[in-house]
């Protein structure tokens, strides 16, 4: 695993060598980026108003517990409408059919995808096999004509390189939807809605606070076009250590 | 000095088809003699073959890694010294520092074209 030095005194850190690197390129303009999109609201999601029902519940119950005018009447009173409010979320998840998103739509989703990966690297594959031969024929050729040819097919493989990126993009999203059938499957016990089967409770743990980069921290895959990092920018970053 | 066009290169990339891009770029570069690994692990065994001049590894491969493969690379007598170029999608500061701090050579970003390729190899090779 990565493991920082300390840097000795006066003598500027690797990384903020590397942030002033970056910085400086930015300011030159090798690179426009765009403004980070600006969060909208949006509508709220149904359940989250069901979540949001139950703490405002919760929270009059702690109220009426902490407050100055409370009896055991007021306190199961609130407690009776926590517990309808978490018999309805469950009535809601159940019609949500999870069992069905876990073993139906998850699985197929993530079948497409890979579907998807298989295509573009046959077709990819053969885009390159019809450049082989052309350039097997320009060979043959000289001057202008080989010269012309060896500018398009070297403009055919680096297109070519699509399917690498889009793979690793696609990849990611199946990642994604494994880690969403594992927290549907932790609902479906959690909430014991009646139609999956009983598997041990996950507990979602936050994640600790990270101390070092670890070898898993840098296996981020590409980055958004807009947040990705120039090779211009990686040239001065790798400049800075010089 | 002028560069050994017929030296070893080692391609490391776990997509079949970007060692292939990759195979057919270096020889639109003029250099033929390419052998590939699809990870860290089978890389390390290609390089105990024979003698190489060049890796070229892509950085996201399982189960070695090709930050795991530069390291084992740099810490092997016989291999420190050979020059080893990362070409990845990732592009976050943090693997370009961690990648430096491992010894590499140069650092390309995909998606590449092939002048950005030969000029990060004439400034890791000399020029060719």
């Amino acid at each position: 695993m990565p493991t920082r030095k300390p840097a000795p005194k006066n003598k500027p850190t690797a990384a903020k060598k590397a942030a002033k690197a970056v910085s400086s390129v930015k300011a030159s303009g090798v690179k426009a980026k765009a403004a980070p999109k600006a969060v909208s609201p949006g509508k709220p999601r149904p359940g989250i108003t069901g979540a949001r029902k139950a703490a405002k519940v919760v929270g009059k119950v702690m109220a009426s517990v902490k407050g100055a005018v409370h009896n055991e009447a007021d306190i199961f009173s609130e407690l009776e409408k926590l517990a309808a409010y978490i018999q309805d979320a469950k009535k809601e998840i159940a019609a949500l059919r999870p069992q069905e998103v876990k073993e139906d739509f998850l699985p197929r989703a993530s079948d497409e995808l890979d579907a998807i990966i298989g295509a573009t690297a046959d077709a990819t594959n053969a885009i390159m096999d019809a450049t082989e031969i052309v350039e097997d024929v320009m060979a043959g050729l000289k001057d202008k004509p080989a010269d012309q040819l060896m500018t398009a097919t070297t403009a055919i493989y680096e297109a070519c390189t699509f399917q690498d990126i889009t793979g690793q993009r696609i990849t990611r999203v199946v990642q994604t939807l494994q880690d969403i059938e594992s927290k549907v499957d932790g609902l479906l016990t959690a909430f014991d809605t009646g139609e999956g089967k009983a598997t041990k409770i996950k507990t979602l743990k936050k994640k600790p606070e990270k101390k070092e980069i670890t070898d898993a921290d840098l296996l981020n895959g590409p980055q958004d076009a807009d947040k990705a990092t120039s090779q211009a920018e990686i040239d001065a970053l790798l400049a800075s250590f010089d | 000095m002028a560069v050994d066009m017929n030296m070893n290169v080692l391609i490391v990339d776990d997509y079949k088809t970007m060692l292939r891009i990759l195979r057919n770029l270096l020889k639109q570069l003029n250099f033929n003699n390419v052998d590939e690994a699809t990870d860290g692990t089978m890389a390390m065994e290609v390089l105990g073959q024979k003698d190489f001049g060049l890796v070229i590894s892509d950085w996201n491969m399982e189960p070695m890694t090709g930050i795991q493969l530069l390291r084992l690379v740099r810490a092997d007598d016989k291999l420190k010294h050979l020059p080893f170029v990362m070409i990845t999608a990732e592009s976050k500061s943090e693997n370009v520092i961690a990648a430096k701090e491992a010894g590499v050579s140069n650092y390309i970003v995909k998606p590449f074209n092939a002048a950005t390729l030969r000029s990060k190899l004439v400034s890791v090779l000399g020029e060719f």
